[in-house]
């Protein structure tokens, strides 16, 4: 597809922070595997909602209280319809991907025991490594790796040999953050599910790029961040299937989580309560349900096109200019880059970028064992969003120019 | 030459350079001629935390004063570790003690620099303060 049938120019004028300039030039926002710009449309629900609604929710008899329950529990339920889980209930509001994970890592102390197993990929950020050697540490438990390829991808037939009866988690990204690579897991799902194993996938950099059945993938855990897709930082989404969030023990004590206390003992609310102990991000929830409505008014399958086009564009580009090395070359990519020029640091080429107005990531990614795959410090990343333009990649590729140039 | 002097020279230097772009292309030509480091100094303990480039910096003391060695794999790190280098290499322990690094601000470098590329530099200049102290205690 062409960007033209895209109204790329349209779009463009619902993100007003698009429109800034930085150190004198314009924005080029290529940092969005990091954080995703938000749209006037959600930026005014949170505004409306301090304007028309603020009020705590679940507790008060009162007008304010029950209009602000009715849009937080609303945008509960777009979650669940957009990414079709069964229940509301199985949809908790958390802070993010990483408060997520911690949620169900946390949980699973109480659960498992030395001889239990966990299988992690090498392909990960470190929020969904972290947490799960936490774990292991708490129950001795085994920590298991599943490798990758020269291309980025990981080695399914590696999998099979580290599955046995004794694997109880699974826990891989849908979509690498330092690679782009787009995992299998559909088919890590279902080997995992043959053990009897459960598996968490971390979406954070799936959910704004193509759209995710949660009932058709049988997953057990699945877990994604808001300002990953246009919706405010600081609220995400853990999904659990209903009997095994029943079953996990809950993260945090608080207001909210409960249904009877007493100083001799305090029972659990149900669901999806229990988890959301404390006053939530009401604004932030509201809002990532308003992500979701915007995402779907353009449409998942038109950006994920259009995203790839920008994809296949830069790709071309960077490949022809000599000394660029790529890192993750799967066919299964989300629009991410990640790249180094021989001879010159990742770090110098971005603070040049950053001269020019072009917001790139430069580092490990958060993601030091691939890093470490790559035998690399670090690498140049760039990833694109459906508001960002062919003309944007152009002039980045002619700044790279003259910074490899300048740097040589 | 004394650090204040040689700080005022490089002031001076600065001054006459327009824009961002010159400033730049200056440090970039600084970092290139920094002669590169003995392999052994590069070793971790000689490695500075708080750098997104990795940055090593190693010391010695001959005739009471301090030589400092330092690279980077970044080019432009270099060029920062070539200017601290010519101000405060073959310098007395008291002496760098006495100085002031406000220098860094009267240069206009760190406007220029990234907030981690900036917190770098500061751990760059606890560091070598950090070696005058070790080096004076030493000699007294
Ligand atoms: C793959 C992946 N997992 C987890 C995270 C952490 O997300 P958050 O910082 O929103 O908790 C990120 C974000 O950088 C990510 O890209």
């Amino acid at each position: 597809m062409s960007s033209n049938i895209f109204d790329v120019e349209n779009i463009r004028l619902d993100f007003p922070i698009l429109d800034k300039t930085v150190n004198g030039k314009k924005l080029i926002y290529f940092d969005n595997a990091a954080t995703s710009q938000t749209p006037k449309q959600v930026i005014d629900v949170i505004s409306d909602y301090y304007l028309n609604y603020n009020s705590n929710i679940h507790r008060g008899v009162h007008f304010l209280s029950q209009q602000a329950t009715e849009l937080y529990e609303g945008a509960r339920e777009k979650l669940k319809n957009h990414f079709n889980a069964k229940l509301n209930s199985e949809i908790i509001f958390t802070s993010g991907t990483t408060h997520a994970i911690n949620i169900v890592s946390s949980g699973y102390s109480e659960i498992l025991s030395e001889k239990d197993e966990l299988i992690v990929s090498e392909l990960e950020h470190h929020s969904n490594i972290v947490p799960w050697q936490i774990l292991c540490e708490k129950t001795g438990s085994k920590l298991k790796v599943i490798p990758m390829n020269d291309l980025g991808e990981l080695e399914l037939d590696k999998f099979d040999e580290l599955l046995n009866e004794n694997t109880k988690l699974v826990f891989v990204n849908h979509v690498s953050n330092a690679l782009g690579t787009i995992n299998p897991i559909s088919e890590i799902i279902t080997k995992a599910h043959k053990y009897g194993a459960k598996v968490l996938i971390d979406g954070a950099q799936a959910s704004a790029h193509f759209k995710i059945d949660l009932q058709n993938l049988d997953v057990d855990y699945y877990v994604t961040s808001a300002h990953k897709l246009c919706g405010p930082t600081g609220v995400g989404m853990l999904y659990g299937k209903k009997e095994l969030l029943e079953n996990l023990p809950p993260y945090q004590g608080g207001g909210e989580m409960i249904d009877q206390v007493t100083f001799e003992k305090t029972t659990y609310a149900d669901l999806p309560h229990k988890f959301e102990a404390g006053t939530p991000n009401i604004a932030g929830c509201i809002a990532f349900g308003a992500a979701i409505d915007y995402i779907n008014s353009i449409g998942l399958d038109k950006i994920n096109n259009y995203e790839n086009h920008l994809l296949q564009y830069a790709t071309a580009k960077l490949n022809s200019i000599e000394n660029v090395k790529i890192y993750g070359e799967s066919e299964n990519k989300t629009s991410v880059i990640s790249f180094n020029v021989k001879g010159i640091h990742p770090y110098d080429i971005g603070s040049i970028l950053d001269k020019m107005g072009i917001a790139v990531r430069t580092g490990q990614h958060c993601a030091q064992p691939i890093m470490d795959f790559f035998k690399i410090t670090g690498t140049l990343r760039i990833s694109f969003a459906f508001y960002n333009t062919e003309e944007e990649i152009d002039f980045l590729i002619d700044t790279l120019k003259k910074a490899i140039k300048i740097l040589s | 030459m004394k650090i204040i002097d040689i700080q005022n020279q490089i002031i001076e230097e600065f001054e006459v350079m327009n824009d961002w772009m010159e400033k730049y292309e200056y440090m970039i030509g600084l970092g290139k001629s920094l002669p590169t480091m003995d392999n052994n100094f590069k070793s971790d303990s000689n490695l500075i935390k708080g750098c997104q480039s990795r940055v090593w910096l190693h010391a010695e003391l001959k005739n009471e004063n301090i030589f400092f060695h330092a690279d980077s794999d970044a080019i432009i790190t270099k060029g920062i570790i070539s200017i601290l280098i010519r101000i405060y290499s073959g310098q007395s322990p008291k002496e760098i003690l006495d100085s002031s690094f406000d220098f860094i601000n009267k240069i206009g470098l760190k406007d220029h620099l990234s907030q981690t590329r900036a917190n770098g530099l500061s751990s760059m200049i606890k560091q070598i303060k950090m070696y005058a102290l070790a080096f004076q205690t030493k000699l007294n």
